[in-house]
């Protein structure tokens, strides 16, 4: 077996018992990354020197007995996240060569427990889209067949640990930019609870609904990542101060009597049958495992599309107010400065965030805040008393990730709307700060993977990690680590 | 409701960009296809509902008044496109 196939559990174990070291482990996914980055381009960024010297480094401490839970792991970070002294870019050409003078505490704190960084991971720009067709520099393709996209925004991350290019990954989460990605390259994606998470140093898209996640091959390596990243912040006034439990210990691999939701609005007409079957197949497993299936309603399911796209688009476009021209990043060099604010930001946005920032500003402008903004905080309160109302009687919801498998890049691209509507059963939960994972349950006809979503509660990440855990031990997808980078090579391959 | 492309321009403007005219009537299209499926919001009943701006209680987080480190002069400036004795230069707003 290739070092670069393993967990990271298995890596750890693996180093601990002194079968090979963090530099030999680096060099092995460096040298994966070298052999299939010209065919999957997940990475805006390799920082190969800078791996090694970290690996060096983890040799060392692991050497004087350090036991740092993630001591030597190399992981990928999502280039919406500040590396101080590494290029981040946001996937826009607005940041082209800006190097943050800081990091992101969720970096710094995986940087502390040891981890190895490979590099920046390719994103929609400004985590805007759900393809890496928005990113301003490449489009990532799907590792499980190279003409689909990897989904988005985080498609750079969810790709890398799909090929085999990092053992794991940091994504970030507004709509499902986790969840759906995992879901498209059979993967694990977590998006942990509104304020669980340290949000400082994360470039903020929409702030009341930002969560950094993180993307691995299986449950427990998403455990071992949370626990690393969660907790209270002084630097983010939303992380909360609750305390952060150790989330392997939530992995008992027992379900028996669990109340598991399933909510009537998540099989619409549109899901596409074999992603149906697959999702409903997977909820049979848990009760075969015994779970309680009880189905449940979140009726106002058909509204989190507008709800999301009048909030998010409004935060959006106050917080890409600062990208001016003036203190960092691309500037036209007009004569006055008016203009040059004007085109600054006409020439450096993309299309997709020049339609989002122009969506914000027109919810949010005079005469129309009421209707469309206000409404939408409004309706937003209905869809969160909607999952309360739902937990009070079940423990998880169970339901699919996306009504589609991968699609094909170019497919959709033209199309915003079409794009924005196959969001829909991922962007209700991050309006109501819940947590939610995605999980492979199976393929389709095409070989394409399909994801089982389970939401929990907030701050409920112990229970979804541990049904998602369950579910998992209990089938045999040939999606763990072995499947997946059988399935990159022939791809790549082919 | 339909947006033309000089309500874009007019958006546009707000949100300081500079736009095509090609961009123009494509964006006027497209943000209004999504204005009016967003109008699906206002046949749900929502008097009396309080607004959702965020999911957490809102509560000012203070901290003790103490001074800490930040960030030096030159880190401040180092990805400024232009700076000059210690300060970010901006151009000119008014010129002959």
């Amino acid at each position: 077996m290739n070092l670069y196939e393993l967990t990271i559990q298995e890596a750890l174990d693996g180093m601990d018992r002194g079968d090979f070291t963090a530099v030999e482990l680096t060099a092995d996914l460096l040298g994966r990354i070298g052999a299939v980055e010209r065919e999957i381009q997940s990475f805006l960024t390799v920082t190969g020197e800078l791996a090694l010297a970290q690996a060096a480094r983890a040799d060392a401490r692991r050497r004087q007995g350090d036991a740092s839970p993630l001591l030597g792991i190399p992981l990928g970070i999502k280039d919406v996240l500040s590396t101080r002294d590494v290029e981040t870019t946001c996937g826009s050409k607005i940041l082209k060569g800006y190097v943050p003078p800081y990091t992101a505490t969720s970096v710094k704190k995986l940087e502390a427990a040891g981890m190895v960084m490979l590099g920046k991971t390719n994103t929609d720009e400004f985590a805007m889209g759900s393809s890496t067709e928005n990113s301003a520099y490449h489009t990532t393709r799907n590792p499980w067949n190279l003409e689909r996209v990897p989904g988005g925004s985080s498609g750079g991350s969810a790709a890398a640990v799909a090929a085999g290019e990092a053992l794991g990954a940091l994504g970030t989460d507004t709509g499902g930019s986790v969840r759906q990605p995992a879901s498209f390259c059979g993967v694990v994606g977590l998006k942990p609870s509104y304020g669980r998470v340290s949000r400082y140093g994360l470039v903020a898209y929409g702030s009341s609904l930002d969560q950094i996640g993180t993307l691995t091959k299986d449950v427990r390596d998403a455990a071992l990542l949370l626990n690393v990243i969660a907790g209270h912040d002084p630097r983010d006034s939303t992380s909360l101060p609750d305390a952060t439990p150790d989330y392997r210990t939530a992995l008992t691999g027992d379900v028996r009597g669990l109340r598991v939701g399933v909510p009537a609005e998540y099989f619409i007409d549109g899901i596409e049958p074999d992603v149906e079957q697959a999702v409903r197949e997977a909820i049979a497993q848990l009760a075969h495992l015994g779970a309680e299936i009880i189905p449940v309603s979140l009726p106002n399911t058909d509204k989190a599309v507008p709800v999301y796209y009048m909030i998010a688009t409004a935060e959006a476009g106050a917080n890409l107010a600062r990208f001016d021209g003036i203190r960092f990043g691309y500037s036209a060099g007009a004569d006055r400065l008016m203009d040059n604010y004007r085109q600054t930001r006409g020439e450096g946005f993309g299309p997709e965030v020049k339609r989002r920032i122009m969506l914000g500003t027109y919810v949010l402008s005079a005469g129309y805040y009421d209707a469309y903004y206000g409404k939408a905080q409004q309706v937003r309160t209905l869809m969160k008393q909607d999952f309360e109302d739902v937990f009070s009687r079940v423990d998880v919801i169970a339901c699919p990730v996306s009504p589609t498998t991968a699609f094909k890049i170019g497919e959709k691209s033209d199309d915003p709307m079409a794009m924005y509507l196959a969001d829909v059963f991922t962007l209700s939960l991050n309006l109501a700060g819940m947590c939610g994972i995605s999980v492979p349950c199976g393929l389709d006809a095409a070989g394409l993977p399909i994801g089982l979503q389970l939401i929990g509660p907030h701050l409920g990440e112990e229970v979804i990690l541990r049904t998602a855990h369950a579910y998992e031990q209990s089938t045999n997808f040939g999606l763990s680590v072995g499947g997946l980078a059988a399935a990159s090579r022939r791809h790549v391959a082919g | 409701m339909r947006l033309s492309p000089d309500d874009v321009r007019h958006v546009a403007e707000l949100a300081k960009l500079s736009l095509t005219a090609e961009e123009a009537q494509e964006y006027a299209e497209q943000l209004s296809d999504i204005l009016e499926y967003a109008d699906a919001l206002k046949e749900i009943d929502t008097t009396g509902v309080a607004p959702t701006p965020y999911v957490l209680p809102l509560t000012s987080v203070m901290r003790e008044d103490e001074p800490h480190d930040g960030l030096s002069n030159e880190e401040a400036l180092a990805n400024a496109p232009d700076a000059a004795d210690g300060f970010f230069r901006v151009k000119a707003y008014f010129g002959e």
